[in-house]
């Protein structure tokens, strides 16, 4: 038990060291390394993995720093996360990052890829657009020459070539991180309360700052422990939280969820880890064309891919059904508008599944919870004693 | 507040009103007369493609700003909201949606007809797709097509990117709108059309170059958003566009040959005191009075980036009738708010040059992330670049809640005096101004 809360603080440590001590430690202990930190949601880190890179998750300051010179980039009405980001870039948290990506998810994202453009941060700064037609021949195409172009921004760096070797291997080690991180979720949603979902939340968000091969060690320790006994089963309700996929909220908003009666079974705040769902083809003479089809066909829902002909509510349903969930929690950064704009659509699917829901905003570093504890209390009371 | 008087027409104006008028009431009467509606958005829009067809094109984005103008943007935002809404989100998606709840009634108080395709061809502005998935679930059942356009992210268009958009509008959208119209594309026809857009463009960009002459003979923001219309909506390709334009053209000349400043609805302005480059939308619900403190001041805009969100002519793009769908692709891509951030700095500086500009104002809109995210960088760079004044205003595009006249007038007059100081110091120091 001492070992595995030793586990949960280096976790936690590392979820939320905004100087990314650990990948920098990696980089530098070998040449031709490269560092690519990337924006939410989903990412390809495997093409990364493939030429000796580390693809870093960048989730925004959080509660963790304070912003100064970021105010003065944004306006008032615009999220919390790019601010962040710009602080972080401004005060040389991201020096020995050698690239940057910025994935096709909103204005604001897309246009903080233009603003590291200007202010010069790392070697290259992409936009990484993904494409909203899921034809193989049209989309397909299109979302490989996106990754060629990422590779040879790479190759431009160190000079590391990728071979179908190579990224057959990475893509294979990312299969097994997305396969044990889901066997988490699976026993959570048994014994909620053997690792709870801010603890979870620490593996996870840790696991965008190391290499992969390091976190699919530290998964396997936590499912080893997890799979006998631990904590106390409590009288709780059972809740997916939807719309937190960018802009992470503050531990203190999911410890409160969690203390005012919800057991959180699913969420999407780490989503991009878990954006496939199932393998990746591992064994192929194309692994660009596997990631390609993996992409087109394997996805999960989200507010940032155009979904008609598979519409998120429908889906989200799905989820909370296979998750048994009592209840969906919408739970989106303020002046987000992908999760914002899809809020309604979705309450509507709810509503028509019978599943209820409460929702609240957030910025990441939101101080009071007080509300949104006596909120989710209520929520919690209601569902226990009339569901 | 001001209490507008009534407007002055110039012809143009008059030609104008009857086009619109005459789109909405044919509009009003689709089913009778048997006529396919699409549904789609102004930047990138696909227009000769859907006339083409002899399909009605009705764009969301001008029925919310018509509204705002008509001062029904507040009801129907608050509608929008009280169905889940949030408060944070785009305006013109809420108006929309509101206006839909309350029975779909255009600008001239006719119904606007249900769609029969839903044309998700949008540019630079990822809530766009959001309001068509909003949009496609209030009309369940209706034909959708989507054409995906990539954005300018190395701040250049690529042949890859090209390939892509064509092989959707050959593959999916194209076949889809075959569908829905029960006819073949013409590629003559929507060749003669680009032919006729040709011609429009050429004297649109004519009609904002003529802003370089000092006095300007136009406003090339307030007034530029009406002489934009015709050109970025239903009538690119048509004669009557071309009519519209000769006839501004025209007028323009006359202006310049007399010396006259630019018209605005209460007359003309009397002197040309600052000349100036505006960046970002213009406030729709208080739009009179808005332009109405710039006028009073004497301050002309004489180029602005709003007025190129459907298309940058004036930096050479042209459709091109014997590659119609290579150049729609590019037109799509072409549009401002798909330009990187880089790329719209280098812009607003040509501007300011070519079109000597005493001042930089940005008009930053809550609703809009597309435009505002990373203004406050663009005014900085500009500053540096050209060492100007800048200026910086905040409103919202429909939401009359986010329209504070007395604090916009307050932050303009200082603005203003900024430049009338700087103006006689300049002149002190013998800089030429």
């Amino acid at each position: 038990m001492k070992q595995f809360n030793e586990l949960l603080a280096s976790c936690n440590e590392t979820a939320f060291d905004l100087r990314f001590t650990k990948a920098k430690n990696w980089k530098l202990a070998e040449k031709n390394r490269l560092l690519v930190g990337f924006l939410p949601i989903y990412f390809p880190r495997e093409i990364v993995c493939a030429v000796n890179g580390l693809a870093v998750g960048i989730m925004g300051a959080g509660d963790r720093k304070q912003i100064i010179k970021g105010d003065a980039f944004y306006q008032s009405y615009i999220c919390h996360l790019p601010r962040g980001i710009i602080e972080m870039a401004l005060d040389d948290n991201l020096n020995h990052f050698d690239g940057f990506v910025f994935p096709a998810i909103c204005d604001c994202v897309r246009n903080l890829s233009g603003m590291f453009k200007i202010l010069k941060k790392g070697k290259f700064q992409r936009y990484f657009d993904y494409p909203q037609n899921f034809d193989p021949s049209i989309g397909g195409i299109f979302y490989r020459t996106e990754m060629e172009r990422m590779v040879n921004d790479m190759f431009n760096i160190n000079g590391v070539k990728v071979t179908v070797e190579g990224l057959n291997k990475a893509i294979k080690l990312y299969n097994r991180n997305r396969k044990l991180i889901e066997t988490i979720y699976d026993l959570r949603q048994e014994f909620p309360w053997r690792l709870s979902a801010v603890e979870t939340y620490y593996i996870l968000r840790a696991g965008l700052a190391i290499p992969v091969e390091e976190h699919n060690k530290v998964l396997e320790d936590v499912i080893e422990e997890i799979s006998n006994e631990r904590g106390e089963p409590m009288d709780n309700i059972r809740v997916v939280v939807s719309g937190s996929f960018c802009e992470q909220p503050p531990i203190g908003l999911i410890k409160s969820i969690e203390m005012s009666g919800c057991y959180i079974v699913d969420d999407d705040f780490m989503l991009g880890p878990r954006w496939i769902q199932g393998d990746v083809a591992s064994d192929t003479d194309d692994p660009f064309g596997a990631l390609t089809k993996a992409y087109l066909n394997q996805s999960t829902f989200s507010s940032a891919v155009y979904d008609v002909g598979n519409p998120k509510g429908k889906r989200l349903v799905e989820l909370a059904k296979r998750r048994n969930a009592d209840g969906v929690i919408f739970c989106a950064a303020s002046f987000c508008d992908p999760a914002l704009l899809d809020r309604p659509e979705l309450q509507k699917e709810c509503d028509a599944a019978g599943i209820p829901h409460i929702n609240f905003q957030f910025h990441e570093n939101t101080g009071q919870f007080k509300v949104i504890k006596e909120q989710a209390g209520t929520f919690s009371d209601s569902i226990k004693l009339w569901a | 507040m001001a209490n507008p008087k009534e407007a002055i027409k110039e012809k143009s104006m008059v030609i104008q009103k009857d086009m619109l008028a005459k789109q909405f009431h044919e509009l009003s009467k689709a089913k009778e007369l048997g006529k396919k509606v699409v549904y789609t958005f102004v930047p990138g829009n696909l227009t000769e493609l859907i006339l083409a067809f002899d399909m009605l094109p009705v764009y969301p984005e001008i029925n919310a700003l018509q509204s705002g103008m008509r001062k029904r943007s507040g009801s129907y935002i608050k509608d929008a909201e009280k169905i889940g809404f949030s408060e944070d989100v785009c305006t013109y998606v809420k108006c929309d949606i509101g206006m839909m709840l309350n029975g779909n009634v255009g600008p001239t108080g006719e119904k606007l007809p249900d769609p029969d395709l839903l044309l998700l061809s949008y540019t630079g502005c990822f809530t766009f797709m959001k309001w068509f998935e909003n949009l496609e679930r209030l009309y369940p059942g209706v034909e959708i097509a989507m054409l995906h356009t990539p954005y300018q992210e190395d701040g250049r268009i690529t042949e890859e990117q090209i390939s892509y958009m064509v092989k959707q509008l050959k593959e999916d959208v194209i076949p889809k709108m075959e569908k829905v119209s029960g006819k073949k594309l013409d590629y003559d026809r929507l060749s003669k059309m680009l032919e006729n857009s040709v011609k429009a463009e050429n004297l649109w960009v004519k009609i904002l170059e003529s802003a370089k002459n000092k006095p300007s003979p136009i406003d090339s923001y307030f007034a530029g958003v009406y002489y934009m219309g015709p050109l970025n909506t239903a009538f690119r390709g048509t004669d009557i566009a071309v009519e519209y334009y000769t006839e501004l053209y025209n007028e323009i000349q006359e202006r310049i040959s007399q010396g006259l400043l630019p018209i605005n609805p209460e007359g003309e302005i009397k002197e040309e005191r600052f000349r100036l480059v505006i960046e970002g939308p213009p406030n729709w619900t208080n739009f009179r009075e808005f332009w109405k403190i710039f006028y009073d001041m004497g301050a002309v805009i004489v180029a602005s980036t709003y007025t190129k969100v459907g298309g940058l002519y004036d930096h050479g793009f042209r459709h091109e009738p014997d590659k119609p769908l290579e150049s729609l692709s590019k037109y799509c891509m072409g549009c401002y708010t798909n330009l990187n951030l880089p790329q719209r700095i280098d812009l607003i500086e040509h501007y300011i040059k070519e079109y000597s500009a005493d001042g930089f104002l940005i008009n930053s809109i809550k609703s809009c992330n597309s435009f505002s995210a990373g203004q406050l960088l663009i005014m900085r760079e500009i500053e540096q670049r050209c060492s100007i004044a800048v200026g910086f205003i905040e409103s919202d595009l429909v939401d009359p809640r986010y329209f504070s006249y007395a604090n916009i007038k307050n932050r303009l007059e200082s603005y203003f005096q900024m430049l009338e100081q700087r103006k006689i110091i300049m002149q002190q120091e013998g800089v030429p101004v």
